[in-house]
């Protein structure tokens, strides 16, 4: 009786192509939205990371006036890096697992620890050191509520003298200095994730780490071209356009390294045409035809690189006006590419059976926890966060020295 | 001054930071390892892990596709219905080349659906065209160097002494990352208890001295079980080995699988 009930279970199966695992005949990737926007938004601090530290390492002028934006922008955007990742969990309430008995031999296990390092030891202590005069300076300042948070931010270090706010330039610097390879590691440690995983030819590539890396700087000096452009017309500011030119040569620069090592990872799979190829192929074709060569190549990576390398040859020549339209058009364009560079990466590697023998499809839902609103929800909370920030830290009412 | 810093004192409460943060994950760590000689899951009192190297050998000459197996594994573990399995059988269709297109196969058609527990339908080729057509019962490959293993984060999923491996789902985060990384589609997430699940070997079984439920209601005996170290020569596991010439699946990826194939073709990976 049993086994005739068992028979007519008919379990309805998501489309798919040709042969795949069983295990893999799902309906939604086991990873979805929320592992894509995880890498995003980690490359997002590492790169708004690096453009702080050419002005504090490089000592790169004209970047002056971005300085504590990117360092904010970076702030608020690693404050909600582990969320995708926490909420993506089977069981959430063990993540701290990961940290207290990690298995060293795990990408993952050690993310935790490089996050850890990277928020509490390098870009916490690095904006406090950077804010800490200024904040005893304002709690003495500002009244009422806000002037007891800038007190409770001087965490009672309220030596202003010479020597304290030297000390304070020279420890920031250090911390600069420190965060540069640590900004590296968070995200090439995130390209590692996927990079070690040789079950996945889509995956499974030494470049990966690389690509990661480069792409996390490209996204991260987009977002900060973006966040200026914005905050300056919020807030009816003439854009120093010096400063914004400087910044979209270096995005230029970091453009044209992300695209080589990019191409050449290509190039490579093409060449090399391993056993899984054949079916690489077939996806970057027909299933990533929107998000790859549309996406990431042609608007995210093309287009961008055309609009900035044309600044760079006739940018005397273009008004002011044009020039911040090109450059806020690139920083879109990239942001937007390099968002779906990592769906390619990560829903792209899902839509094969490991079986190299069929494809399968997915549809993004609306509602749930690996829908459109919750990854847009996600999307925007760094935003939100770094808006408080701004009025916080960042604000024109508050008092100058 | 009482309260003042000195640099002896702001020492001694750096180290008390310090000592605390790296007692806490050694007692934890320490905790794992015993649980991991142990061996908690669901042996009985006094099986001893150490003394027994269990492993599963598949002759694909036998198998005849009825699905048993997969459907016994599913009963027995509980494994939810729908696309989640510990155990599957693949059928695989090589047809005949086109006459005068110089080719020596025709095309490879693979399918199990629903694992190949409610049998398989009409081949989409005619008998005439097919080549050879066979069955080949998937599992956990038991893996040497099995990239679960290494790939879970918190270390729930382990490489028991006897050659199982297993999964704490006690301890599980259900990440998902020990499915990406195994190449064999064996684990998958479990919609009941969101942890990742996988072939045991019934361990709740062998550890009785019972046999899997896949090998038990095998009716050809394609799926051979046997505890290596203590296997005498005429016992099927070993014969298995003698008989045959036997393939792992994937050997290219360097995990060295412990599960061995008789007659499949290169075509099953």
């Amino acid at each position: 009786m049993t086994n005739e009930i068992t028979n007519i279970v008919q379990v309805v199966m998501p489309h798919f192509e040709g042969y795949v695992y069983p295990n893999e005949a799902t309906q939604q990737p086991l990873w979805g939205i929320l592992i894509v926007l995880y890498p995003y938004i980690t490359g997002l601090v590492a790169g708004a990371f690096i453009m702080a530290s050419l002005v504090r390492v490089f000592n790169v002028k004209a970047l002056e006036p971005v300085y504590r934006l990117s360092m904010l922008t970076a702030f608020a955007f690693l404050l909600c890096a582990p969320l995708p990742l926490l909420f993506h969990l089977g069981h959430p309430e063990r993540c701290y697992e990961v940290m207290m008995t990690p298995h060293l031999t795990s990408p993952m296990a050690i993310f935790g620890f490089v996050y850890a390092w990277y928020l509490m030891a390098v870009l916490l202590l690095e904006l406090w050191f950077d804010y800490r005069r200024d904040f005893v300076d304002w709690s003495e300042r500002t009244p009422g509520f806000q002037g007891l948070l800038y007190r409770l931010f001087t965490v009672g270090v309220t030596d202003v003298s010479d020597a304290a706010v030297r000390l304070d330039h020279k420890t920031g610097h250090i911390l600069s200095i420190v965060g540069i390879p640590s900004a590296f590691l968070l995200h090439g440690y995130v390209g590692f994730i996927f990079g070690s995983i040789k079950a996945n030819p889509w995956w499974g590539n030494v470049l990966m780490p690389i690509i990661f890396i480069m792409s996390a700087m490209v996204s991260g000096i987009a977002l900060c071209v973006f966040n200026y452009l914005v905050l300056t017309w919020i807030r009816r500011k003439t854009v120093d356009m010096k400063c914004l030119d400087v910044m979209g040569m270096f995005l230029f620069y970091a453009l044209v390294l992300d695209t080589a090592i990019e191409g050449l990872d290509w190039v490579h799979r093409i060449y090399s045409a391993e056993e899984g190829f054949r079916v690489i192929q077939y996806m970057a074709r027909e299933k990533l035809f929107y998000t790859l060569s549309l996406g990431q190549v042609t608007f995210g990576t093309l287009v961008p690189l055309i609009l900035l390398g044309l600044l760079q040859l006739v940018r005397r020549r273009v008004p002011e006006l044009q020039r911040r339209r090109m450059y806020f058009t690139s920083a879109s364009l990239i942001l937007t590419g390099v968002l779906a560079m990592r769906w390619n990466v990560v829903i792209g590697g899902q839509l094969f059976s490991k079986s190299l023998r069929g494809v399968m499809g997915y549809k993004m839902e609306f509602a749930g926890m690996e829908g459109w609103f919750m990854g847009a929800v996600l999307l925007c909370l760094p935003f939100v966060i770094l808006t408080v920030m701004v009025k916080l830290f960042l604000s024109e009412r508050l008092p100058s020295r | 001054m009482k309260n003042a810093i000195t640099r002896r004192s702001l020492l001694g409460r750096i180290s008390a930071v310090v000592a605390g943060v790296v007692a806490a994950p050694v007692a934890k760590a320490a905790k794992t390892v015993t649980q991991k000689l142990l061996v908690s899951a669901d042996a009985p009192k006094g099986y001893d892990p150490t003394k027994h190297e269990w492993v599963m050998a598949l002759d694909a000459n036998r198998c005849i596709g009825c699905g048993l197996c997969a459907e016994a594994c599913k009963r027995e573990n509980h494994v939810p219905e729908g696309p989640y399995f510990r155990t599957w059988v693949e059928r695989y269709i090589i047809t005949k080349p086109k006459a005068g297109s110089g080719a020596a196969r025709g095309e490879t058609l693979v399918d199990s659906p629903n694992g190949g527990i409610n049998g398989y339908p009409e081949a989409s080729v005619p008998k005439e065209e097919i080549q050879h057509s066979f069955f080949v019962p998937k599992l956990c490959n038991l893996c040497k160097r099995s990239p679960c293993t290494q790939a879970c984060p918190v270390g729930a999923t382990f490489d028991a002494p006897d050659g199982a491996v297993l999964i704490d789902p006690t301890y599980c985060i259900g990440c998902g990352f020990c499915i990406q990384a195994c190449p064999y589609g064996c684990r998958f997430l479990s919609p009941v208890t969101k942890t990742a699940e996988k072939c045991t070997l019934c361990y709740h079984r062998i550890t009785r001295g019972l046999k899997p439920a896949c090998v038990e209601v095998c009716p050809t005996q394609a799926r051979i079980f046997g505890d290596l170290k203590n296997a005498k020569p005429d016992e099927p596991i070993l014969q298995f080995y003698q008989n045959n010439l036997v393939e792992a699946l994937k050997p290219h990826l360097g995990t060295e699988p412990r599960v061995f194939y008789a007659g499949i073709d290169k075509e099953v990976r």
